[in-house]
């Protein structure tokens, strides 16, 4: 994880020598689609098809892809709040794929989430208090002090002032309720955080603010971070490893400095190039260069045969329809899916759009 | 775009102008009445724009653009809705114009691009109707079925597959992407010279997003529209605007050229939203440097600069910032700001801490 070739900033993530805090492997969510009289499954999405990956204590893994690819599906599952058809969610050692809920409940101190809309994940009827105090209650857990001085506490560890205790979500702003969702998500001293979009729903300004405090949380707290979100290069800020999907499977997943310098999937490499650069002259000298993907994502309730990216794909041929490519590793700690890899090894990362000319 | 054009709109306005703006609006203020007090979402905003020119409006949720949008196509007719000031459109004042009119010019002469397509769609009626219904109001004299040729065309030529076929879905078994190249197929079915895209690929994934935003400006290369663009996304401003302006609590605080905002930003707050994203093109930063409080209610604005209760160098201003309200005053050719600091102490500023780390 940190023996990347070149590193501008060191990890916080400690060296992974023990096992995985995550680890998933073959993890499948079909949702049925039932028709006819007698509601007969007649069919299934697959949202999330077979992905394995792990993620090490202290680290922040970023999954990222377009909408419909199934990350927030993954989100759910992890933190089981969806049950999954298929595969294994092992926690620390334990496997919890098919956990009940009241078997579950003792784990929810240690995997707590943060959703992506502020406006609808807190209750409008509740004071802030209720809010960020209902996870002590939930697990019978009031703190030695007493509950409204640790929830005093936590609104202030996220930059809310103590006197906020009273007041209920909508007297606050878009930014200030995401730290609220933040606060209660801490409350319980969690060991795992899944953020499904933290931030895509807050001003530029607001969700630097907001990123910065999710990075200062895990320095302190020693938070592992299961960051979803479809901002490539919010991804790039908070990640120390990213895992790319596409409709329902992981394409690529690899140390950031890594991907960002040589992605290897195709896909990955679309993406990358259509992220919009905020400086005007880039546009008259590097012109069109972008790689354009044509069409749309196809559905996952019929998924092409072989590799599932190949009817958008410009390098597909004829095994990618047959065969569908295994995620291998062709780097330390690069894994990717693809028959034909761009910046293979032997190629090496000198023309990875969107990362060239800094 | 000659290098002639160019050279004329960037000295606009202010230095006067070679030929005539074809939009061009002077001090407009809209106002709402409520509850709460006298809503200020628009405060004296001034700004030409010449045809094939692209203008960006940036700026936070709040800040005024989009109600500065909506009252260009004269939709804040209601009882509550105070406007003020000039919208001059090819040489005819919208403001004084009456309803009859202002409809007649809407959809012909200046179109409006929503952000979300599924809710700016009847989900009743076909994309086609709705493309027909949009071509016969300003054409009486074309029938039924011309207009459904027209309709077919028009979704072809915004990269729509199969179009005499997809004229008969409902909106509902189109894609994001799709919806939106049929919404901009509806925008620009009668050629309007102004074309309004009030954050058209906010809601869009990256790979969609730069669909999108080629074929706006393929269509302006084509057209030769004049276009605005509205959006929080620096990035897709520099992809497609001539000149952007900044606004910041209902008032423009900087506007000027894409190059030269970008190369040499003259006001704090946008120093703070280039500070505030992270980007992709750069190498990675430790930290992001957000802009520090949150964006300010529109019915108590703060006095003087409103951006003075966030702003780092407002005491560099001998109190001015909090007392005297900044006017937008002419920093380079072409470039405006309204920001008290004294020009020379703003780019040492610039020069010393924001450049650096940016």
């Amino acid at each position: 994880m940190t023996d990347t070739q070149t590193a501008p900033i060191p990890s916080p993530a400690p060296a992974p020598d023990r096992e995985p805090l995550l680890k998933v492997t073959g993890l499948t969510r079909h949702f049925p689609i039932r028709g006819g009289l007698m509601r007969r499954q007649t069919g299934a999405v697959r949202a999330v098809d077979g992905i394995d990956f792990t993620v090490n204590a202290g680290e922040t893994l970023g999954v990222v892809g377009e909408s419909g690819c199934g990350k927030s599906t993954m989100g759910r599952l992890v933190t089981r709040l969806d049950e999954p058809t298929g595969g294994k969610i092992e926690f620390e050692g334990t496997d919890i794929t098919h956990l009940s809920a009241g078997a579950m409940r003792p784990l929810r101190r240690d995997i707590q989430m943060i959703f992506q809309d502020p406006y609808s994940s807190l209750n409008p009827r509740h004071t802030v208090g209720t809010i960020v105090g209902a996870p002590f209650k939930l697990q019978n857990a009031i703190p030695a002090g007493g509950l409204k001085k640790a929830v005093q506490e936590l609104l202030e560890l996220c930059g809310l002032s103590p006197e906020h205790y009273n007041r209920y979500p909508h007297e606050f702003s878009g930014g200030q309720r995401q730290r609220i969702g933040i606060a209660r998500a801490l409350a319980l001293k969690p060991k795992m955080i899944v953020a499904d979009e933290p931030v895509s729903a807050l001003d530029v300004s607001i969700q630097a603010q907001v990123v910065n405090l999710l990075d200062d949380l895990q320095k302190e707290l020693g938070l592992t971070y299961l960051i979803i979100a479809h901002d490539l290069s919010v991804v790039r800020h908070v990640s120390d490893r990213v895992a790319v999907m596409y409709l329902g499977k992981v394409v690529e997943i690899a140390d950031r400095d890594s991907l960002y310098r040589s992605p290897m999937h195709p896909y990955t490499n679309a993406l990358m190039s259509a992220v919009p650069v905020p400086d005007p002259r880039r546009r008259q000298r590097a012109g069109r260069e972008r790689i354009l993907l044509t069409g749309d994502v196809p559905s996952p309730i019929n998924p092409p045969s072989g590799c599932r990216f190949r009817t958008r794909c410009w390098k597909a041929q004829d095994v990618c329809s047959t065969q569908e490519p295994p995620l291998v590793a062709l780097k330390t700690g690069h894994q990717v899916a693809c028959h034909f890899p761009e910046n293979g090894p032997e190629n090496g990362p000198e023309d990875a759009p969107g990362t060239s000319e800094a | 775009m000659t290098e002639l054009q160019k050279t004329t709109a960037a000295a606009a306005p202010g230095s006067a102008p070679s030929s005539d703006p074809f939009l061009s609006v002077r001090d407009l203020r809209i106002h709402f009445d409520t509850d709460d007090g006298l809503v200020r979402s628009v405060d004296g905003v001034s700004f030409d724009l010449h045809k094939g020119r692209t203008l960006g409006i940036v700026g936070e949720s709040g800040s005024g653009k989009s109600v500065t949008s909506l009252g260009i196509m004269g939709l804040h007719r209601s009882k509550r809705a105070r406007i003020s000031g000039e919208i001059r459109l090819d040489g005819e004042d919208l403001i004084t114009a009456g309803p009859d009119r202002v409809r007649q010019l809407r959809g012909r002469q200046m179109a409006m691009i929503f952000q979300d397509p599924l809710t700016a769609m009847h989900p009743y009626y076909t994309v086609g109707q709705q493309i027909v219904e949009a071509y016969r109001v300003h054409h009486p004299e074309a029938n039924k079925k011309q207009a459904r040729t027209r309709a077919i065309e028009m979704l072809d030529r915004v990269g729509i597959p199969q179009p005499d076929r997809r004229v008969d879905d409902y909106p509902h078994q189109f894609s994001g992407g799709m919806r939106q190249r049929a919404m901009i197929a509806m925008a620009l079915v009668n050629d309007p010279s102004l074309l309004i895209a009030d954050e058209p690929t906010t809601a869009l994934d990256v790979t969609v997003q730069a669909q999108i935003l080629d074929l706006i400006r393929d269509l302006q290369d084509e057209f030769g529209s004049a276009v605005i663009i509205i959006t929080h996304d620096l990035g897709v401003v520099a992809e497609l605007a001539d000149d952007i302006l900044v606004m910041y609590g209902g008032k423009c605080v900087e506007r000027g050229p894409a190059e030269t905002l970008f190369d040499a930003p003259e006001h704090p707050y946008t120093w703070g939203l280039l500070g505030s994203m992270p980007r992709l093109d750069r190498e990675l930063q430790d930290r992001l440097v957000p802009v520090k409080g949150t964006p300010p209610s529109l019915i108590n604005v703060p006095t003087g600069c409103a951006f003075h209760p966030r702003c780092p160098y407002a005491a560099l201003t001998d109190g001015r910032s909090t007392g005297e309200l900044p006017v937008l005053a002419e920093a380079a050719p072409g470039h405006f700001a309204a920001c008290h600091l004294p020009a020379d102490e703003r780019h040492r500023i610039f020069a010393e801490e924001i450049a650096p780390r940016l």
